[in-house]
């Protein structure tokens, strides 16, 4: 069993690192119901997470609690080794957390790079003023972070479409933007929630291929809710499958697929 | 064959042809690309510093003069640099088609022996990475873009920018033999060799010299007085000769500014920004230019489609006329002048036109109302017939001597003989060396005189002198009663209708002829989409009985137009259907410029072409699909076999011809 601290080389070469993240006796209710039951499980730096389970198992709940939207009534959750406080979005933004939605949340009458710049919004420390008439530190600001945003658009190859409204865009290629924009706030921790939900073949692939290039090129960790078993395997080098709010496996895409439990979770057997 | 001076003024090699360029032009760009939005700029002397530097970096790599270095990737600054790097220091470029299979570049890198190759990207670096343990000559790879590729095995395998610096810190040391090579270039030493698509078998590796290059590029930029102050937009493949001669042999005459678009899906919008004044487009990009404003059209405000049709309406009776100098009435122009203001102006602005000069368009035929449509914009748009043997020009149309069904009168310094059976032969100063390691093709191709064979049917006006095609010479051949068969000239009619992408006609050697249609998304799309109709795939839209309808109302109008030539009218289309997928070059339907192969459509098409013959009213078929990632799948469809109606052609009319 590794250390928090220890750090391992995967098989393709990438090192991780220790625990950025833990989750410990997770335990969230709204009123009666019960959507994660006692949890825990932790995410090493540099490593793509998936988080895994059948309709309403209480998957997005989880993501919800990682990124510190939900606060669960038992357990904490420890950042970098410390409890985390209850804290506003643009707190959890600062701390290098950026995430993607199951439906996507963008601005659909703005451009594409307008959409991708918004990701930089907390890390703009001109004034009102100074934006507003353009001078000095915010114009210097603003071509900063269009360098980084442009970066992005060259990265996730979404140059063609840079001056497009989103609305306009189809779905494949908004889940892009999406992402674009998460990746531009340049997060330690990014939470991709049903990345490939709603995608055909090749738009999956295409997005697989990113967020392995993301995890490479820049060493972001990924923590993912995915429907896809498929992608899930061959993306993820660990795996939690959770079950009616209970996780019931925890391990390496090979492990997960050998684990009975998950097997009939996934196949079905009569509850008793 | 006219024998001139070797070289004017001693420039017997593009690398000469750089260095003056630098002397003559070093502060005015030479190249410019898009990068992270915004246009990045080389002047002519920094675009020498950069060759030299990657030159010398081939020489640290150990690069032997006569080597073959394959090129692969989209049209690149630094992958143009790389071809003109790669001629300095004596060796010869093969650029290849980016989007080609790892086992046709296998063929190819096998075929020239490359020793290096110089790649763009991850992706082309995998694919030669996949093939490179059947290459026996080949040794390293240099790449351009690191994204993805920091992890590999670098025992072998450098980065661009890297080879630079190489080449820089060894400059004192190895540049004076670089000198030597570059000096030891001449007019007869390889320039590039280009690999022929091939619409017939393996691909064949044309070998142009310097004297092929600089001579055609030498006459074709007087022809159109092409000036140092021309900007042209590099977007059609690297691979191939057109590209080859406009991107590099015109740039490094003239000393023209070579535009990059930032990726392939931006083209249209770099087209924009840079306002290209010399360019040239398939008839397929013009095409789709065109469905795409006749789409926004219909969607456009009431006022602002009656306004487009009534200019239009004016610009197709007086523009061309307009544009070739001939007199029109004052009113005219007036209105004319008008209509620029409100309508041609804007419409080219948005198409990136605003500014050519000259536009030129090969390939395949142009049709009628699309060539129309550009001229009577105002832009001079005229057709050129060419092949890679000819290093392009063989015919071009002169300014003011501009229609859609000729192809211009030959191109200064090629002769033009037509053979008794029609094939169209040249000779000219661009004429190919040979074809590698393949004496008995280049014998075939090549009479001892100079005499190339174009493989195409054609020929010369009378009172014009221009020339005119009629259809690949292999493709012309009778039919069962021994009427001229001619399915290009079918086909062409058919592809000039928006819905129609690609059509493939029947009928050598048979009583009648039929045809396969492929019917054009984009537009076929978005007629359904104004229509309510729904559709799920390209098949089942491709099915629609009402798609049918409109197809077969394009074949039997055809049908008519072919019905009017007697010679012709044999090729009229009975019996059609509409294919269940898009021609595809990965599943060699194509060819990778585009054109169709016919006779592997005929073979891999066999149950559907006999159902076309025996009557059957449908037919279920499985087709093999290859996937962009080379992977296979299957789909299957039944489909409709349509009559169309047919013009009676008597039999007098034959027997009169």
């Amino acid at each position: 069993m590794l250390d928090s601290t220890d750090s391992y080389v995967t098989e393709d070469g990438r090192t991780i690192g220790g625990v950025v993240m833990e989750m410990k006796n997770i335990t969230l209710r709204f009123g009666g119901v019960v959507a994660i039951k006692d949890i825990s499980f932790d995410i090493r730096e540099g490593e793509i997470r998936a988080i895994i389970g059948p309709n309403g198992a209480g998957k997005s709940s989880m993501l919800n609690v990682i990124s510190g939207f939900y606060v669960p009534q038992d357990g904490e959750v420890l950042f970098h080794g410390k409890p985390r406080p209850q804290m506003k979005p643009y707190e959890v933004a600062q701390q290098g957390i950026a995430r993607t939605f199951q439906n996507i949340a963008l601005f659909e009458g703005m451009t594409v790079l307008d959409n991708v710049m918004t990701g930089r919004l907390n890390k703009m420390n001109s004034g009102l003023l100074a934006q507003a008439i353009w001078r000095g530190k915010a114009e210097q600001e603003e071509i900063e972070n269009r360098e980084k945003a442009e970066k992005i658009i060259d990265f996730l190859e979404i140059q063609h479409i840079r001056k497009t409204p989103v609305a306009r865009l189809p779905y494949g290629l908004k889940k892009r933007v999406e992402l674009a924009r998460a990746l531009v706030s340049e997060p330690s921790i990014l939470l991709l929630d049903e990345p490939m939900a709603g995608m055909n073949v090749e738009e999956k692939e295409d997005m697989s291929r990113f967020i392995l290039d993301v995890n490479d090129e820049f060493g972001t960790t990924i923590a993912l809710i995915e429907h896809d078993m498929g992608v899930v395997m061959d993306l993820s080098d660990r795996v939690v499958v959770m079950d009616y709010g209970k996780k019931i496996g925890d391990g390496t895409p090979s492990d997960i697929r050998n684990n009975q439990a998950v097997i009939d979770a996934y196949l079905g057997v009569a509850h008793d | 064959m006219t024998q001139t001076s070797e070289g004017v003024n001693g420039l017997t090699s593009v690398p000469a042809l750089l260095q003056r360029n630098a002397a003559e032009f070093g502060d005015k760009a030479a190249y410019r690309e898009k990068e992270l939005g915004i246009w990045q700029n080389w002047t002519w002397s920094e675009a020498a510093d950069e060759i030299d530097a990657l030159a010398l970096g081939l020489l640290t790599l150990g690069v032997a003069e006569g080597d073959f270095i394959a090129i692969i990737g989209r049209n690149r600054p630094y992958l143009y640099w790389a071809m003109v790097a790669v001629q300095s220091v004596g060796a010869v470029p093969v650029p290849l088609y980016s989007d080609a299979s790892a086992d046709e570049m296998a063929y190819v890198l096998d075929h020239c022996g490359a020793r290096f190759v110089i790649a763009a990207d991850q992706e082309q670096v995998d694919k030669v990475t996949d093939v490179q343990g059947g290459l026996s000559q080949f040794e390293q790879m240099i790449y351009l873009d690191p994204r993805g590729l920091r992890k590999y095995d670098h025992a072998n395998l450098h980065q661009f920018s890297k080879v630079q610096d190489a080449g820089r810190a060894a400059l004192s040391e190895l540049m004076p033999e670089l000198n030597r090579r570059r000096e030891a270039l001449n007019y007869d030493s390889t320039c590039v060799m280009l690999y022929t698509s091939g619409t017939t078998g393996k691909p064949k590796g044309v070998v142009l010299s310097n004297r092929n290059i600089i001579e055609t590029s030498r006459h074709s930029s007087e022809f159109d007085s092409l000036s140092a102050g021309e900007d042209i937009l590099a977007y059609l493949p690297m691979a191939w000769v057109g590209d080859f001669i406009f991107s590099l042999g015109q740039a490094y005459w003239t000393g023209f500014c070579v535009n990059c678009p930032e990726s392939v899906d931006t083209m249209m919008t770099d087209l924009r920004e840079i306002g290209p004044t010399y360019y040239f487009a398939p008839p397929r990009v013009f095409e789709t230019q065109l469905t795409t404003v006749m789409i926004r059209m219909e969607d456009a405000s009431p006022m602002k489609k009656r306004m487009f049709d009534y200019f239009m309406a004016h610009a197709k009776k007086v523009g061309p006329a307009i544009l070739d100098g001939e007199t029109v009435s004052g009113l005219d122009k007036l209105k004319y002048k008008l209509g620029d203001l409100l309508v041609y102006g804007p419409l080219k602005n948005t198409l990136g036109f605003s500014r050519v000069r000259i536009g030129y368009t090969a390939g395949e035929a142009i049709g009628p109302e699309i060539f129309d449509f550009y001229r009577s914009l105002g832009i001079n748009l005229k057709q050129l017939y060419g092949q890679t043997e000819a290093s392009v020009f063989i015919t071009q149309q002169p300014d003011g001597q501009v229609r859609s069904d000729t192809v211009g009168v030959p191109s200064p310094g090629v002769e033009l003989k037509i053979a008794e059976n029609g094939e169209v032969f040249y000779r000219s100063e661009g004429t190919f060396v040979e074809y590698y390691k393949n004496a008995e093709s280049t014998a075939d191709t090549k009479d001892p005189e100079g005499w190339v064979a174009t493989g195409d049917a054609g020929f010369i006006e009378e009172g014009t002198g221009h020339l005119r095609i009629i259809d690949r010479a292999k493709d012309v051949a009778n039919m069962s009663d021994g009427a001229l068969f001619a399915p290009k000239y079918v086909e062409n009619k058919l592809k000039f209708y928006p819905n129609i992408l690609e059509a493939v006609v029947f009928g050598a050697g048979k009583d009648r002829c039929t045809a396969f249609i492929n019917i054009d998304l984009t537009a076929v799309g978005n007629w359904a989409e104004r229509n309510n109709i729904a559709y799920a795939s390209y098949q089942e839209l491709a099915g629609h009985p009402r798609v049918l309808e409109t197809i077969q109302e394009h074949v039997e109008t055809v049908n008519k137009s072919v019905a009017e030539d007697p010679m012709l009218s044999g090729c009229q289309i009975h019996r059609f259907l509409v294919l269940h997928k898009q021609l595809d070059a990965d599943d060699g339907e194509l060819t990778r410029t585009q054109k169709v192969r016919r006779k592997i459509i005929g073979e891999k098409f066999e149950d559907l072409v006999n159902a076309l013959y025996n009557g059957s009213p449908e037919i279920y078929t499985e087709t093999e699909v290859t996937y962009e990632d080379g992977r296979k799948g299957e789909i299957s469809a039944t489909l409709e076999i349509r009559d169309a109606a047919v013009v009676p052609v008597t039999a007098s009319k034959i027997a009169a011809e």
